[in-house]
Order: structure tokens, then sequence, then C-alpha cells
């Protein structure tokens, strides 16, 4: 039986370039000297340290803990020596430095005990979210949502559809379709848990139909479980499709509502690599401490996929792939449509790395930028029904409210715009700083809120404080007043006189708890009254002296 | 002609009676106009603009005693804002002011040579310092607003300016610069 699917608006037909990279199998990159692990990896609060330097960790041993909800911990991925808790450079395009814990490998790999959970139909599914979220697991497709969010869907949804994600639509990258071909059972179980989570009613693993290999050995995978809830189903290969809220509607013909989520309309999409990372932590116990990493251009002698520990530097995996170094313009994280630059090399792999492209000089992918000339293509090509030549306009023009009016945030940075833009404008940029730049508003209104609120406190305080003072002011005169009225002179005489009373009385009980007199000896008593005679003595003839 | 009046003043008396309850159930508290000019303002309260602080420049602004260009900290953005709002025409930044941050900066503290007199603690608007008499003081950056008001006080000038440190979470991306003006060379281009 052959599925009703639909279109969803624009896209593209791309090269996919994807066999470049799928000649061999997936193998395992080269343990590094050094591991650095960025604090935040994933959307949400950063991670916070557990660990000092100096200690020794284990592999899969968590060496930093989620703080807020919306955060996920951080693993060792080898086992070694802590040697620094600092900022060390991340793979962004900023190329700023963020907190990372770096790690000495010492080369044994020595695993911590792992506890994987026998029996999870039997578990209930918030503790089942609560191992997922302990992994550390987050969304591998690129955005790095932590993924126990997205398997709870909340007190009063029902989840109707639960979707894995396996179009893998942008060229290049074939990290996802190496784990289809060669860890399909994997993929399957970690979706069956998924389902437990969700307790969704359907589900469909979604494969591009340039994957022939994967979709085969997933269905002949599939045919040993009697999961009949389960679907697979091959989806025509454009670009952006494997973006969620394009995969929906290709598949249903449903659409999220604009700033809604799938779970809106009851559904949940997770990517296919995610779900092998829910498999190897409940199934093995094991945490996400490493992923499939696609190293490929044509600037590389060896293209191909490796299974990478978290924290590799670039570079040791661009060597593993044979790279001609005077040959490479840029290096990409990412694939050529999304991705973004990385001009420092050693920046380590994080949890959302999927792909490295080195390019070669001798492919110029970059063109001076002309006027616009109102084609139109843009609007055409655009899976998110928007209109970018208005984007760009409102962008240039710093106009960020009425950027705002033709949907800017529903942008989902696919790229289209920009590929076919006969003017080479790099529209994706432009949309890039207006959003960046709208948050930074956003930012500085708060904090001049903030601002307003505590100079507003502050005023508040000088008030109170002479208010309080004035008080004071006023009741002491009354005391006054009062003291006056109820006896005048005598009655201050009186209370001088009890002050004085009382100052005498202290005096000669500090003297009397001096006086350590008690328990002396004879020869003692002797002295202290020959002392005592003869300071009478010549107090008597000084006063003598004195009356002369 | 008696019916005529008669009716003209029961409806004026009726419609009275509407306006006037109206005047008191619809009652506004304040100026709205002052809460929108200071909604714009950057609320430095730094004092630049010759006012003690953001809300009384937004009073003085809203009575025309003021006019929209005496922010520095504010700069264009905020002359054109106010610009828009008070249906004016925008005018270049007083100079006499101050001129315009590019940056945004907080104070710092050196705090080996802060003596703990607390003359900042009680210049800071915000309440952006933390300290006691005779204790090392130190600034809450978060808080500060950049309006360098704690300065002048200072016995031993332990004071300075810092731009706020840029990290990941406030990053911007760059405008991209693409010069539309320039003639595409095509010979050039082809060869």
């Amino acid at each position: 039986m052959r599925r009703r699917l639909w279109h969803f608006h624009g896209g593209l037909h791309l090269e996919g370039h994807k066999d470049l990279s799928m000649h061999e199998p997936v193998a395992a990159a080269p343990l590094p000297a050094r591991i650095v692990l960025p604090l935040a990896q994933h959307i949400g609060a950063p991670a916070e340290p557990e660990v000092k330097v100096g200690e020794k960790v284990r592999k899969g041993q968590r060496i930093a803990r989620a703080t807020e909800y919306v955060s996920a911990p951080i693993h060792a991925s080898t086992s070694g020596t802590v040697v620094a808790i600092e900022e060390q450079p991340v793979p962004h395009p900023s190329g700023l430095s963020a907190p990372c814990i770096v790690i000495e490998a010492d080369g044994q790999d020595e695993w911590i005990e792992r506890q994987p959970v026998a029996d999870y139909e039997n578990l209930d599914p918030s503790a089942l979210r609560n191992v997922i979220r302990e992994a550390g697991i987050v969304g591998l497709g690129g955005a790095g949502f932590p993924s126990f969010i997205k398997l709870n869907p909340g007190p009063d949804k029902v989840v109707d559809l639960l979707i894995l994600n396996g179009a893998e639509c942008e060229p290049y990258i074939t990290c996802d379709a190496m784990l289809m071909q060669e860890h399909p059972r994997r993929i399957i179980d970690g979706l069956l848990i998924m389902r437990h989570a969700l307790r969704a009613k359907r589900c469909i693993i979604a494969i591009e139909d340039n994957k022939k290999v994967a979709h085969t050995v997933l269905v002949n995978a599939l045919q040993e479980h009697e999961a009949e809830f389960i679907e697979i189903v091959q989806v025509p290969t454009v670009y952006p499709t494997g973006g969620e809220k394009q995969l929906i509607k290709v598949l249903t013909g449903k659409e999220v509502p604009s700033n809604g989520l799938p779970i809106d309309i009851g559904m949940v999409c997770h990517n296919v690599a995610t779900a092998a990372a829910v498999h190897d932590a409940i199934a093995e116990g094991t945490p996400l401490i490493e992923r499939i990493v696609t190293v490929t251009g044509e600037a590389l002698d060896r293209p191909r996929n490796l299974t990478v520990r978290i924290g590799t530097p670039f570079s040791l995996l661009l060597e593993a792939g044979q790279w001609r170094e005077t040959d490479t313009d840029e290096v990409l994280m990412g694939g050529p449509m999304m991705g973004f630059a990385v001009p420092d090399l050693d920046v380590p792999v994080v949890k959302t790395t999927n792909c490295l492209l080195a390019r070669p000089r001798s492919q110029p992918h970059r063109q001076p930028a002309m006027p616009c000339i109102r084609c139109g293509q843009c609007a055409r090509v655009c899976p998110a029904q928007l209109l970018p030549q208005q984007l760009y306009w409102y962008a240039h023009a710093r106009n960020f409210d009425r950027i705002q009016d033709y949907h800017l945030f529903d942008c989902i940075e696919c790229g289209c715009c920009a590929y076919v833009c006969p003017s080479h404008i790099p529209l994706v940029q432009y949309y890039r700083f207006a959003k960046t730049e709208i948050w930074a508003q956003e930012r500085q209104k708060q904090k001049a809120d903030r601002a307003r609120q505590r100079h507003e406190w502050h005023l508040e305080r000088l008030e109170r404080r002479k208010r309080e003072e004035e008080e004071r002011r006023r009741r002491k005169k009354e005391l006054l007043k009062k003291s006056k009225a109820a006896g005048g002179d005598a009655a201050k005489k009186a209370e001088i006189e009890a002050a004085l009373a009382r100052v005498k009385a202290k005096k000669a009980s500090r003297q009397a708890a001096r006086a350590n007199t008690e328990n002396l000896t004879d020869a003692q008593k002797q002295a202290i009254a020959a002392v005592e005679a003869r300071r009478q003595r010549l107090q008597k003839g000084g006063d003598s002296g004195d009356s002369q | 002609m008696l019916t005529a009046i008669l009716v003209l003043t029961v409806l004026a008396l009726l419609f009275g009676l509407l306006l006037g309850y109206a005047s008191v159930r619809y009652k506004v508290e304040g100026d709205p106009i002052v809460d929108q000019i200071d909604a714009i303002l950057p609320q430095t309260q730094c004092g630049q603009c010759g006012y003690p602080g953001c809300r009384p420049y937004a009073e003085a602004i809203a009575k025309g005693e003021a006019e929209i260009n005496r922010c520095p900290p504010g700069g264009e953005t905020v002359i054109v804002q106010l610009a828009d709002l008070l249906g004016r025409e925008p005018i270049p930044l007083d100079a006499e002011r101050g001129e315009a941050k590019d940056t945004p900066t907080v104070v710092e503290i050196d705090e080996n040579l802060c003596i703990g007199c607390t003359l900042c603690i009680q210049a800071c608007p915000v309440d952006a310092i933390l300290g006691a008499p005779k204790q090392m003081h130190t600034i809450l950056k978060a808080e500060c607003t950049g309006c360098n008001l704690c300065i002048p006080p200072c016995p031993v000038d332990c004071i300075r300016i810092v731009p706020v440190e840029e990290d990941i979470s406030t990053w911007r991306w760059p405008e991209p610069k693409i010069d539309l003006e320039q003639p595409v060379d095509v010979a050039e281009e082809t060869a």
C-alpha cells in the first residue's frame, strides 16, 4: 500500500554529494590526548561542573549537572584527569570562547559501572524521561534541544503520531544514513522506548527516497518486530524535507501553526540518531558521549563517517579524513546550506556537530552581491511561505518592527532563498542579523525595565529613610516635652543621679570581679598588708604635704 | 415650541449625565504620555539631560519644557523613537549633553584601592554597588546601567569604565556588508 504524501511550499532539488562519504563503513575516530567539553552544548541553561581540577574521571561519568529544567548534563567521553575548567574556543559562528571542562585522556578508556534499565515497559514514563535526561541526550539533528522535554507531551495532550526524522536532506551529510544502514535495530528499539514515554498511537520513520539502502535495511529490521503501528515511509528528496514542520506537512498534510510546536497538532518529531542514543541510554546505560560525524568535502582525500567522542578536536577528524590543508578554502560545521564557517579548527565536536565540510579553493561559492531585481525567485522557493525580499528590505533598513510583521521568526534559515538569488545577496545572513539584533533589543528593554524598577525602589528607600528620621526627631522632641512637663529640673537631676549610680555600681562590680584575693597563703596576706600600709602612709604624707 | 425646548433640555441633561459618568468611570491616573516617553528612555538614570533621572526628563518632555535630543545614552535611536511618538521632527543629539556611546559600558571597582568610604554607594541611582563602611565595595555588573555617577565622588579614583563583556549568549550576527553602489565589472568577472 502506498501512503498518500503531500508537498510543502517551495523547496529545492539539490545535488546530494552524498556518495562522497558513503564508500566506507563507519569507523571509530582515534582517541585524542585532550578532550574539551563545553558546558553549553544544548539549548537552555549551561550545565554546572561537578568535578574539580586534578580529579580523575572515568568514561561515562557525569562531570556537569543540569541546573534548570531546560538543560542537559555533560559526561566524560573517556577516562583521564580533569586538567582545567576554563574558557576555551567552541564551535560557534562568533568564534568566541565559552566555559569548558578539559580532560587529559589516560588512554585506558575505562568505563564507569553502567546501569541499564532491564524492563523499560514497566517503568513509568516520567522515570523513563528522567533516565534519558540524566544520559544528557539532546536532539542530534542539529538544534540540540533536550530530548526528555520533547518526550513529555504534557498532562492533557494526546500524541497521535511520533515521527522519526531520517530525511537528512542537506547535501554532503550522511551520518544519519550510515546510522540507519548499520544500526537499524538500535533505531527501532529507541523508537519503541520513545513511543512508550509518549504513549504515541502511531509511529513513522521518514526516509528520503535517495537512501535506498537505509530504507531496505530498516524495513528488514522492522519485520523482526511485531509492530504494526510503525510505518517506514519514503519521502521525495526535496530540500528541506528534513525540517520538522516541512516533514510533518509532507507526511500528514497538516501545518504546524506559526509560533507553535508539533505537539499542538498532536505530533512529536525526533531525529533517528536521537532514537539510537535513547536506546543506548536505556538498554546499555550509556550516556551520550559519542556520535557519528560526517567528515567530508572535496578538500579531503578520504571523506568518511566516524564515530566520534564528544570533545574531540575538529583537526583530528580532518586528519582522519586525509585533509589537504593547503587546498582548503574554509571548513564548515554542518552542511553547505545551513552550516557556518569555523575559523579555529581546534574547537571540539559537540553534541550537535553532525558534519564537517572542508571546501576546496577550486570551488568558488561566494560571488559579489548585486542589487535586488525583485524577481521573486526567493518567495517561490521559501518552504516557510515567507516573503524573503520584504524581510531583506526591512533588515537592510533596520526596521525591526515591520520585519516581525512579515514573520521573520518563522524563517528556518534553510538558505533556499539565498541559493536561488540571481543577485547573490546573502539573504540568510540578513535574517540572522535581524534576529539577533531583535533579541539584543529585547534584552536591553528588559534591562531598562529592571533599572527603572531599581531606581524607583532606590527613591522609595531614600524617601522612607527621610520619613523615619523625621519621625525619630519628632518623637524625641515629644519625649523632651513630656519630661519637662512631668517635673522639670528635679526630674532631670534624679535621672542623672540614677545614671551615675548605675555607672558606680558597674565599676564596683568590675573591681570586685578583678580582685582575686581568695585562697591566699599567709605570706601573701602579709605582703599585701605591708603594701596597703605603705600606700596609706604615702597617701597620708601626700595629703599632709598638700595641706602644708 | 415648548415641546422642542423641553426635549432639548432633557437631551442636554441626559448627555451631561452620561459625560459626567464617563469622566468618573474612565478616569486615567497620571499622564499616559509620560509613561510612554519613559518607556522609550534607556533608564540609565545618569542625569546627563539635566534632570534627576529618566522619569523627570520624560515629564519635562511631556510638558514641552525640554527638547527630545538630550539623552546621550539613548543616542539616535531614542531621538527617532521619541520623534515618532510625539509627531516631531528628529533633531541631532545636543552636543552639550555628551556624546552617544557606541558600545554599552559598566563600571568596575579596583578592589585593591577601595577604602570603603561608601560615597559611591550613595551616588548609585540603581543600588548596584555592594559594600559597607571600611569594607571593600563591589559593583553588581548585571544591574549597573553605566551612568558613571559613582566616578566623581570616589576619593581614591578606584572606579573605571569597562565595556560590557560579550559572550556567546549575547553575541549578535554582524550586518552583512555589501557595497551595492559599486558597479560590478562584468568583463573582469567573466575573464
